[in-house]
């Protein structure tokens, strides 16, 4: 038997075909998921080629609302709502405009796990990779074919095993570790691949963090990464979906064979940002200069967990943010919502001048909790700062501690502690 | 019967006034979130490249049977579909790349809309070997591209057999 790494290893439990990096073969799909984005499109295209026919299996077919949640105009409220139309023919479960990023939904409601396979029309699926599920992010053509068949077609990509090692002097964030990689790979090194971290800077992170690497490997042009799992790492999964066990995770053969091998040394790393416009154009915070920060943004599938909340909390409580400045507060799930609140995380950062929003995509989706204006500088925790994404202002993509020190100075900073 | 051969105007997607492919368009760029409410394909052209810096008058400039070459990791980003249909809409025939973004990549396959590799094709553009607007001739299954005003062929790398099929078929719903 070939030795295969962790992408074939899930292909090859999902195909009879022969799976070997290049090859394309048939695959069979664990969950096949649409957003509001993408799913009235599914629904048309759905209707016209299959008519009434039900689809592959109602009980891994799902809607999820996260983008313009609730609807903010009348065009976006009838999409959902041919969505809703046809899953109430169909028996497809929907979780709804109040419930939060579908890609998190999945990690808390035991859809995403171990060895699993999740498609749907979001291109950061590939975050599910934390929970050693291979997620794919697909357009309305691929998914319709899900929909109905519960299977795809796919080129198994070649995988690259990226090493890291090294110290830093300061305690960072998984978001700084992510900036630093994405510095090094940027969209050439891993475009159309999978990669393997390895090395105790990322295999030391917990789940957020995980989720806060794994959800950029979008930006860098890969299809999923993995980290191997730590002690915690299934604990914390079952926690999440109020499970007592869970598959076990799936593991590279030990001398798998890989596309390129490639050491990061992390020790020369410091707090980091990435300058508009492109999300691989990172800096250390320390070379940019006095930013005057208009507006920050704590949220997205890339920050959006309660530990990326609790971040921003234990340095805002008690203060109020810069005259001028705003904050706007986006929890990516319904649950990390009510965790937040329970814990008066969010009761504290509305008195030090947050604006807190329902859980979802806001911040990231067009016109959920604002855009910029021309000559405006956003500090973000999201994932992308490309020419006009967030408005024609100008978005830096930092960590969330560096949004709440950022909007607590009203310029782009960061106080380390003593690690 | 399918057409395999293509003639047309090339649209060579470069950064302001230069001879460089524009690296890293984005689905954003391409095709912006703001109109993703759309589901209709004839409303979609007009939407084309209007976020992206230099062509955003590229709808109203196209004609239909127009070819686009454009840089590397072309189509990054979101999953949308849209950013391909809009393509489709105003009549463009096959956008050439020195490379795609992954789901951009499938979203053209699965929707039978012809997409090529061409990985010379920075160079090729900088040495203005093809320039904007040169009349070319692209071959989808030999994976050639000629410029008709000089007569120079370069390689592109040709359909793939699941390429092909779905092509074919018009689309992967028909398979």
């Amino acid at each position: 038997m070939t030795k295969q790494t962790v992408i074939e290893k899930i292909f090859q439990n999902h195909s009879k075909e022969e799976i070997k990096a290049g090859n394309i073969v048939w695959i069979t799909l664990d969950v096949v998921s649409a957003r509001d984005f993408g799913g009235p499109n599914v629904v048309k295209n759905y209707m016209k080629a299959y008519k009434d026919a039900a689809v592959f299996d109602a009980k891994k077919v799902f809607f999820t609302f996260d983008l313009t949640v609730p609807p903010k105009t009348i065009q976006y409220a009838n999409n959902q709502q041919i969505c809703r139309e046809f899953a109430r023919e169909q028996g497809i479960s929907v979780y709804d405009v109040d419930q939060g990023i579908g890609t998190h939904i999945f990690m808390e409601s035991g859809h995403a796990l171990p060895g699993t396979i999740v498609v749907g029309t979001d291109s950061h699926m590939n975050i599910l990779g934390a929970v050693n599920c291979f997620g794919q992010g697909m357009g309305d053509v691929d998914i319709t074919f899900g929909y109905r068949f519960g299977r795809t077609w796919f080129e198994v990509p070649h995988t690259v095993k990226v090493e890291l090692t090294g110290k830093t002097g300061y305690e960072y964030s998984a978001k700084d570790l992510t900036l630093q990689i994405l510095s090094v790979l940027k969209t050439d090194k891993l475009l159309g691949k999978a990669v393997e971290f390895y090395g105790e800077p990322v295999e030391k992170l917990d789940l957020a963090g995980r989720i806060t690497l794994l959800s950029m490997i979008t930006e860098m042009g890969g299809i999923v990464g993995f980290i191997p799992f730590n002690e915690n790492t299934p604990k914390e999964i079952m926690a999440l979906n109020k499970m007592d066990s869970i598959t076990p995770e799936i593991k590279a053969d030990a001398d798998a064979g890989y596309a390129e091998v490639i050491k990061i040394d992390i020790s020369n790393m410091g707090p980091m940002v990435s300058e508009p416009p492109y999300p691989h154009n990172v800096k250390k915070i320390s070379e940019i200069g006095n930013v005057k920060v208009d507006f920050g943004f704590i949220g997205s599938c890339t920050n959006g967990r309660l530990e990326d909340i609790e971040i921003a909390w234990k340095i805002l409580k008690g203060k109020k943010i810069a005259p001028g400045v705003r904050l706007a507060v986006v929890p990516s799930t319904r649950k990390v919502y009510e965790e937040a609140m329970d814990r008066g995380m969010l009761q504290d950062l509305l008195k030090a001048g947050a604006i807190i929003s329902n859980p979802g995509c806001g911040g990231c989706a067009q016109g959920h909790i604002g855009m910029t204006g021309k000559g405006e500088v956003m500090v973000s925790t999201g994932n992308r700062n490309f020419p006009g994404k967030q408005g024609d202002g100008k978005n830096y993509l930092v960590s969330p501690e560096v949004v709440a020190y950022s909007v607590l100075n009203g310029y782009i900073s960061f106080e380390p502690k003593e690690n | 019967m399918k057409e395999y051969e293509f003639q047309g105007r090339a649209w060579t997607i470069t950064e302001n006034g230069t001879g460089t492919l524009v690296p890293d368009v984005d689905t954003d760029q391409i095709f912006h979130n703001a109109y993703l409410h759309i589901t209709d394909i004839d409303k979609m052209g007009q939407y084309t490249f209007d976020n992206l810096e230099g062509w955003k008058d590229f709808s109203k400039k196209a004609e239909p049977g127009d070819i686009v070459i454009a840089g590397s990791n072309f189509g990054a980003g979101s999953s949308r579909q849209q950013a391909v249909d809009c393509f489709r809409a105003l009549g463009v025939k096959v956008i050439i790349a020195v490379s795609f973004g992954a789901i951009y990549k499938r979203n053209a396959i699965n929707s039978g809309f012809p997409i090529l590799i061409f990985e010379d094709a920075e160079k090729m553009v900088a040495g203005n070997k093809i320039q904007n607007l040169n009349k070319v001739k692209v071959d989808l299954l030999k994976g050639e591209l000629v410029n008709l005003e000089t007569g120079e062929s370069f390689g592109l790398t040709p359909f793939s057999k699941v390429q092909k099929d779905i092509y074919e078929s018009d689309t992967l719903l028909n398979i």
